[in-house]
């Protein structure tokens, strides 16, 4: 029951090495993205779930609440900022794919490595 | 009135950042050249006034918005945030300043005040990791740097560069990312994201699980940004195919960065605390950095184009500075943060010698470089004064931190013998391929059917030069790093037991 009672830590794992495998054993360079998305998402649930106080509210001052239980928004500040990082990175790595189609006329990654070969 | 000391840490980031987007508005390269170049001596000038503060025994703290910590952000320069700020920006502006004529060649006329701004934010990103002081900002800060970093070396003509960044992104992010894995587990165990209260609030948590877990995660984000072997994969063609002044500057300091980064986690906050964890950090990073040093060196030995020969002796670079800190003792830190200074200077000093061979040969081949010595002599004088350097002999810059790192060595005992075995073999390597440099470029006939090359253009070669000189004056005077390098060592090693 106590691993059961983790399970959002099971959800983080899980979710990271789906993430994980799609990028390194993806040779299409758009899944190996979807992958990375994937990947950064269960960090993001990691930092989210941590700062759930249970039976706490949004921090927000209320009048007559006497001694309110708040949840703890700072992770949820630091991962709005990591999910602008992420978007950013996806943005560019998109922009990047479009580049390399462009230029190889593929996006798989054997075909370009055999166009380089030659 | 203003105390404008006071104000320098955060100035050192500022000014880049804010230079950025006001360079994308010029739309002339030369402007938007002259306005990078400035801003980027302006933090050159920041630095070095904050090295000179450090040196006279100032303490830089700066809190954001007044906020005080561990609350705030907190942003603080110390000697060895001071050294790594001074390889950023001069390299940096060293670069730019080289930059004019060799970028024309590369980029369209219309984009370069674009890839300017990019530069600028890559230089905003790696100024600031070594001068923040809160975990979660140094993430935010390496993730710029590195955004910014794939978009300058994507930017060349070399249509090769498009998969290498792609590679360098997957591999980039997922070192973030364990990064951010490992603040998070910290966070969650301490409740602090500022080093210096970290350091103080994990002692009480240090032998549970996520602290461990969390250790690991760091280190291995840290080496892949780090391009520790073998995870140093993304390197060789980054480097290969960026624009050859990208390569000047990124590969003058950005894993020297990372590097920085590694060191200071590791030894502010778990070398203290963590039962056991030097022994670990030892026997996980010496064979790494053996194997580094080795391989990286027997690669590039067969390389036969000269930018991937260089990067992947970064590749063994990397190792020797690893190898020092590795030893947790103050001769090695010492060692190994001289040598991040000096290897900073010499490979700066080879690729800016790459970049004038590149401005007129047709190509960066062994045989394509054959006999480049008759018609542009200065250019390969200063390769040869810059490999000199790399290779340590003494008068040079790299002698200084191949020698503080043998002496560091010979103190290991047993193992030290074998590991002085391994330097001076890695030493030799590296005068073998840059001898082949040497021989293709004095002493082989030039291809039939060439034009007679030309020296480089003046501007270049002087800055090449000034990077040459540099080499030399550093090794004849090293005071200045090894008094920067043996503080920083002494402030890594204040609280580790």
């Amino acid at each position: 029951m106590h691993l059961l009672g983790l399970y959002h830590y099971w959800v983080f794992a899980v979710l990271l090495m789906i993430g994980f495998y799609a990028v390194i054993a993806k040779p299409n360079l758009i899944k190996k993205l979807i992958g990375l998305s994937l990947f950064q998402s269960a960090v993001f649930l990691l930092y989210i779930t941590m700062g759930k106080v249970e039976g706490g509210t949004a921090p927000i001052l209320q009048a007559g609440a006497e001694n309110p239980l708040y949840s703890n928004p700072l992770p949820q500040v630091l991962i709005l900022t990591a999910i602008v990082v992420g978007i950013s990175t996806m943005a560019l790595g998109l922009g990047i794919v479009v580049r390399i189609k462009e230029e190889y006329g593929s996006i798989e990654e054997h075909d370009i490595q055999e166009i380089d070969r030659q | 009135m203003i105390e404008w000391s006071h104000h320098l840490p955060a100035l050192q980031v500022v000014v880049p950042m804010l230079s950025a987007p006001l360079v994308m508005l010029l739309r002339s390269r030369g402007l938007a050249w002259a306005a990078a170049t400035t801003a980027s001596l302006f933090s050159f000038a920041i630095a070095i006034a904050l090295s000179l503060g450090v040196l006279d025994g100032e303490t830089f703290n700066y809190r954001m918005g007044d906020w005080p910590a561990p609350y705030g952000i907190e942003l603080g320069v110390d000697a060895f945030s001071a050294l790594l700020l001074l390889l950023v920006t001069g390299a940096s502006t060293l670069a730019l300043l080289a930059a004019r004529h060799s970028l024309d060649a590369e980029i369209e006329a219309e984009r370069q005040p674009l890839f300017y701004t990019a530069w600028l934010l890559a230089l905003a990103g790696l100024a600031g990791i070594p001068v923040s002081a809160d975990a979660f900002n140094i993430f935010v800060f390496m993730e710029i740097a590195a955004l910014a970093s794939y978009v300058l070396i994507s930017g060349g003509p070399d249509r090769r560069a498009l998969p290498a960044v792609f590679k360098y992104l997957i591999m980039g992010t997922i070192g973030a990312t364990f990064y951010l894995i490992g603040i998070g587990l910290i966070y969650l165990m301490t409740g602090t994201l500022n080093l210096a209260d970290m350091e103080l609030r994990i002692h009480a948590v240090a032998d549970l699980k996520p602290i461990l877990v969390a250790a690991g995660f760091i280190t291995i984000g840290l080496a892949l940004k780090a391009a520790v072997f073998p995870l140093h994969v993304w390197l060789p063609s980054a480097y290969t195919y960026a624009p050859n002044v990208v390569t000047v500057f990124l590969a003058a300091c950005s894993t020297k960065v990372a590097i920085y980064l590694l060191l200071r986690f590791d030894f502010f906050v778990f070398q203290p605390n963590l039962v056991g964890h030097d022994v670990q950090f030892t026997y996980f990073l010496m064979p790494l950095a053996v194997l580094a040093i080795l391989i990286g060196s027997g690669v590039a030995l067969f390389e036969r184009n000269l930018k991937r020969m260089l990067a992947y002796s970064s590749v063994a670079q990397v190792g020797y500075i690893l190898l020092g800190a590795s030893f947790v003792s103050l001769a090695g830190v010492t060692a190994s943060v001289l040598h991040m200074f000096n290897h900073a200077l010499a490979k700066g000093a080879l690729f800016l010698a790459v970049t004038c061979l590149a401005t007129r040969c047709s190509g960066l081949r062994l045989d394509s470089i054959a006999g480049a010595a008759r018609h542009m002599p200065w250019t390969m004088g200063a390769f040869v004064v810059a490999g000199l350097s790399l290779i340590g002999i003494p008068g040079t810059a790299g002698f200084v931190s191949k020698w503080t790192l043998i002496s560091a060595a010979l103190a290991e005992g047993a193992t030290g013998g074998a590991l002085v075995a391994v330097i001076v073999l890695g030493s030799l390597m590296a005068l073998i391929y840059i001898w082949r440099v040497v021989e293709a470029a004095y002493f082989k006939a030039p291809e039939k059917g060439v034009a007679p090359l030309r020296e480089a253009p003046p501007m270049l070669l002087a800055v090449t030069w000034a990077a040459a000189l540099a080499n030399l004056y550093f090794g004849l005077v090293p005071s200045l790093p090894i008094s920067l390098s043996s503080a920083a060592a002494e402030i890594l090693l204040r609280h580790v037991p």
